[in-house]
């Protein structure tokens, strides 16, 4: 049981079956998912779709934050990537053509790519503060996007790009089909290789990384290009979603959002291990706190200040001093630090290599 | 004595602590009287900072009392601690290196006017407190700008602030050379003859002779006994340290042949004019195989400049490097490594261990980074090279996946050794390899690296311990004010010899 308690996902999960069951005992047909067409309805359909794009910027935040840093330019470059792609979708004679959506995606991508690519330069090689340095892209992006529309809400009519935002593949929502899609991929290539330890080490000591040969700016540098690349897409999503590209409102907050899954997740904001599943959950749970509010029919009004309030919850339960102030409440009192490194060295350490 | 009569301000009686499964301390009584200097003696992991951190309140024990000033307590934390009397210094100093000197003396005792910082109050009282201390530093200047042992004593101005019933110096010599340390017992019995209680922690045997009245031992978490420095000779006290005589670590120390290298071989490493603007003036050294060169020089020296510039840690601006003859520019750390050479810096915590990772992360670091993230090791592999290091080096605890930060300084640094010889390097080049850990592991690491010189390995040995360097190095570079002033061959040399080059008097 208290092995339990102490896994990592135990406080995400727990409140991810909270916000259900309280969500079912509202609306007891919340879980039911029906088929329709050959494609599957439901809630917890939407929540998987609503999830897609957030779940994206998450994942490239993880990476970014477990080498002490943070990428605040997300949101921009969500809207510049539905800018890019819209734009080049409206001013072509034939929207409906895969050729000009394909050709769109990958113009919209390439940009967030050299996006990434500008936020790492400033922060690996220039040394600027992650926090700064993603700060200029994410007041600039906003005006690129701006550029790029020219200050109007482009919409456009294309049906092979809309099934990007609204499609079904399998009977699964293809937002939600490329999200986990690309989440799953990332996740077991970062465990699979060294590239999650190196990363790791990068966030811990990024001095000891060095110099133990570790290429700390280079790995820097590509995390905050797959950050880029990341929101690019997540940006398309939301773009495909609505059909339209607002330089002003798409992506508006979801780096906070997506810190916020970080964190929840059980990633410390500090660097060094990270959890992409945690991450995961977090997403999840955000996703499925916002739906949490309409189905309960929380006001408008109060709907900020209730979404704060879970969040501190969480937060709260997932922070190593509240941990330890329940385990020590659930047995006897102990320490309120972590064991230090005193019972180690024995004597007969001594003996292997002096002998 | 004055000692034995008076009342313990400190009476600590049958303390345990736990860390589960671990018994950190098991029944361990101690105490601490006023106007004297009690040394707390044991291996690494032998207790004394879990005892240390029991009577601060970091700790809670499991059972045991605590008496200060004869009522008892269980202080919540080194605040606490310090309200009533208790402060302590660590090892690490913990200061704030962004604010000015006044400001860390007298963080928590500012003086106030009307419900502001007194300035002009605080910059006096701090200046009158340095001053006591002897010294002669600008109480407004930046604490950052002065060298690590000023920031100790700082440390332990900032302890004497409040009214300080007792003083708990946890290795504070360990960053420190030679007069440094002597200014610091200069302090230190000062303090004793104002009536403060002084607890010492430290691995160096001479100094706890020098400075302390008694001594507590510990192992393994258990009392060994309380022994008045006078009545018990440094032999006793090791044997009962390490539960075990004396002549197997002197077996440990005999340990330099001083093998001839062969005539005409080329050097591994040659370096010819090597140097770097405001740290280290332009020198010349030749390393070859199987050779100890130990460097030698006080702190700040030049010492560890010296070795970052062999290993592509920092870049030189002026000179070459050679490497098995080649013309060759080390501009990193890792392309150093590419040429077999390794650095362990002297700065454990801030460039060496990675310690949220675990021992088996910590030991393939290097490796890994070497053959780049898309290739990682399988994993049956470095079971077996992890294993094989924790066996041969005696790490402890010996679990691959315990978390770095809970093993001791003389493990961690065992487990830094590991992480570069499982690169198999050709050159190794240990800065202060030996510092802050006991005599145990200390002989263990002068072993392995003798070792490694028969193996093959040129190892470049930096200490600030002039009787390890001579123990075991084949040659000796000296260092004084940043230039190599000599190079002497280790067989023939002496403390004196070098002692004086160190001091710049020349040859006797």
């Amino acid at each position: 049981m208290t092995n339990l308690l102490r896994h990592h996902l135990f406080w995400p999960v727990a409140a991810l079956v909270v916000l259900l069951v309280a969500n079912t005992i509202a609306r007891p047909s919340f879980l039911a998912i029906t088929v329709r067409d050959g494609h599957l309805f439901g809630a917890p359909v939407d929540i998987l779709r609503t999830t897609a794009p957030l779940l994206l910027v998450a994942l490239g935040m993880t990476l970014v934050i477990a080498t002490r840093g943070i990428d605040l330019s997300v949101g921009a470059v969500v809207a510049v990537s539905g800018a890019v792609a819209l734009s080049h979708i409206a001013s072509s004679p034939n929207p409906d053509s895969p050729v000009t959506v394909l050709t769109a995606v990958g113009l919209a991508l390439a940009l967030c790519v050299v996006l990434g690519v500008w936020n790492g330069f400033l922060v690996s090689v220039l040394g600027i503060q992650p926090i700064i340095a993603t700060l200029i892209l994410m007041t600039a992006g906003r005006g690129v996007a701006m550029l790029i529309t020219g200050g109007m809400i482009t919409t456009v009519n294309s049906e092979p790009f809309k099934v990007l935002g609204s499609g079904f593949w399998l009977g699964l929502p293809v937002a939600a089909v490329i999200a986990f899609g690309v989440f799953a991929v990332v996740a077991f290539v970062v465990r699979r290789t060294a590239l999650g330890m190196l990363l790791e080490a990068t966030g811990i000591n990024p001095a000891a990384s060095r110099l133990s040969g570790v290429r700390s700016k280079t790995l820097t540098w590509t995390v905050y290009t797959a950050s880029g690349l990341f929101a690019g897409l997540a940006g398309l999503l939301i773009s495909a979603d609505t059909m339209a590209a607002d330089a002003n409102n798409a992506g508006l907050f979801i780096e906070l959002d997506a810190i916020l899954a970080v964190v929840i997740g059980g990633t410390a904001l500090s660097g060094g291990k990270f959890n992409l599943s945690g991450t995961l959950v977090g997403a999840l749970v955000i996703a499925t706190l916002e739906r949490t509010v309409t189905v309960l029919g929380i006001s408008p009004l109060v709907t900020p200040l209730f979404m704060a309030l879970v969040v501190i919850a969480v937060t709260l339960l997932q922070s190593p001093r509240m941990r330890e102030r329940l385990t020590a409440a659930a047995r006897r009192p102990v320490a309120t630090t972590p064991p230090e490194p005193q019972p180690a060295a024995r004597p007969d350490s001594t003996e292997v290599k002096a002998r | 004595m004055t000692q034995q009569t008076a009342p313990a301000v400190v009476e600590m009686t049958g303390i345990s602590v736990e860390f589960p499964p671990v018994r950190a301390l098991d029944g361990v009584d101690f105490r601490l009287r006023p106007g004297e200097i009690h040394a707390l003696m044991g291996e690494n992991g032998a207790g004394k900072s879990t005892l240390i951190k029991a009577l601060t309140g970091i700790h809670s024990p499991t059972a045991g009392t605590i008496l200060v000033d004869g009522v008892e307590r269980r202080f919540t934390g080194p605040a606490d601690a310090r309200a009533h009397g208790v402060s302590t210094v660590y090892q690490e100093v913990n200061l704030c290196e962004n604010l000015t000197v006044a400001e860390n003396i007298m963080l928590g005792a500012e003086p106030r006017l009307l419900g502001g910082l007194h300035w002009p109050a605080m910059r006096r009282q701090a200046a009158s407190h340095l001053k006591r201390m002897g010294l002669d530093i600008d109480p407004s200047s930046s604490l950052g700008s002065h060298s690590l042992a000023v920031q100790q004593l700082v440390a332990i101005c900032r302890a004497t602030v409040s009214d300080c019933k007792v003083l708990i110096l946890d290795e504070p010599t360990s960053s420190l050379d030679t007069d440094e340390v002597a200014h610091l017992f200069t302090v230190m019995r000062q303090l004793r003859s104002d009536g403060v209680a002084i607890l010492f922690v430290s691995h160096f045997l001479d100094q706890v002779y020098e400075v302390s009245d008694r001594m507590t031992v510990l192992r393994n978490g258990s009392l060994v006994g309380e022994y008045a420095t006078a009545d018990l000779p440094p032999a006793e006290l090791v044997q009962h340290m390490i539960g075990r005589s004396m002549e197997v670590l002197e077996a440990a120390e005999e340990v330099v042949e001083h093998a001839e290298r062969p005539a005409g071989a080329t050097p591994l490493l040659q370096v010819v004019g090597l140097g770097r603007k405001g740290s280290v003036q332009p020198f010349d050294l030749d390393l070859y195989e199987g050779e100890v060169v130990g460097l030698a020089g006080l702190l700040g020296s030049g010492r560890t400049e010296l070795a970052r510039l062999l290993t592509g840690a920092d870049r030189a601006d002026v000179g070459q490097t050679r490497v098995a003859g080649q013309v060759t520019r080390l501009r990193t750390p890792r392309a150093a490594m590419g040429h077999g050479i390794a650095y362990t810096s002297e700065d454990r915590k801030g460039e060496g261990v990675v310690d949220g990772l675990t021992v088996r992360e910590n030991i393939v670091l290097a490796l890994q980074a070497r053959r780049g993230w898309m290739r990682p090791l399988p994993r049956k592999q470095v079971d077996e090279l992890v294993a094989s290091y924790i066996q041969q080096l005696g790490i402890r605890p010996a679990d691959p996946e315990a978390l770095l930060r809970n093993l001791s300084g003389g493990n961690q640094q065992k487990v830094l050794l590991a992480r570069w010889l499982a690169t198999a390097p050709q050159l190794l080049v240990l800065d202060e390899p030996t510092r802050g850990i006991d005599v145990g592991a200390k002989a263990e690491i002068q072993k392995l690296v003798a070792d490694l010189a028969v193996e093959g390995m040129s190892v470049v040995f930096i200490s600030a311990e002039l009787e390890e360097v001579l123990r075991i190095s084949h040659r000796i570079a000296v260092m004084r004010d940043r230039r190599k002033v000599a190079e002497i061959d280790g067989g023939g040399a002496t403390m004196d010899q070098v002692v004086d080059l160190i001091a710049g008097g020349g040859t006797r």
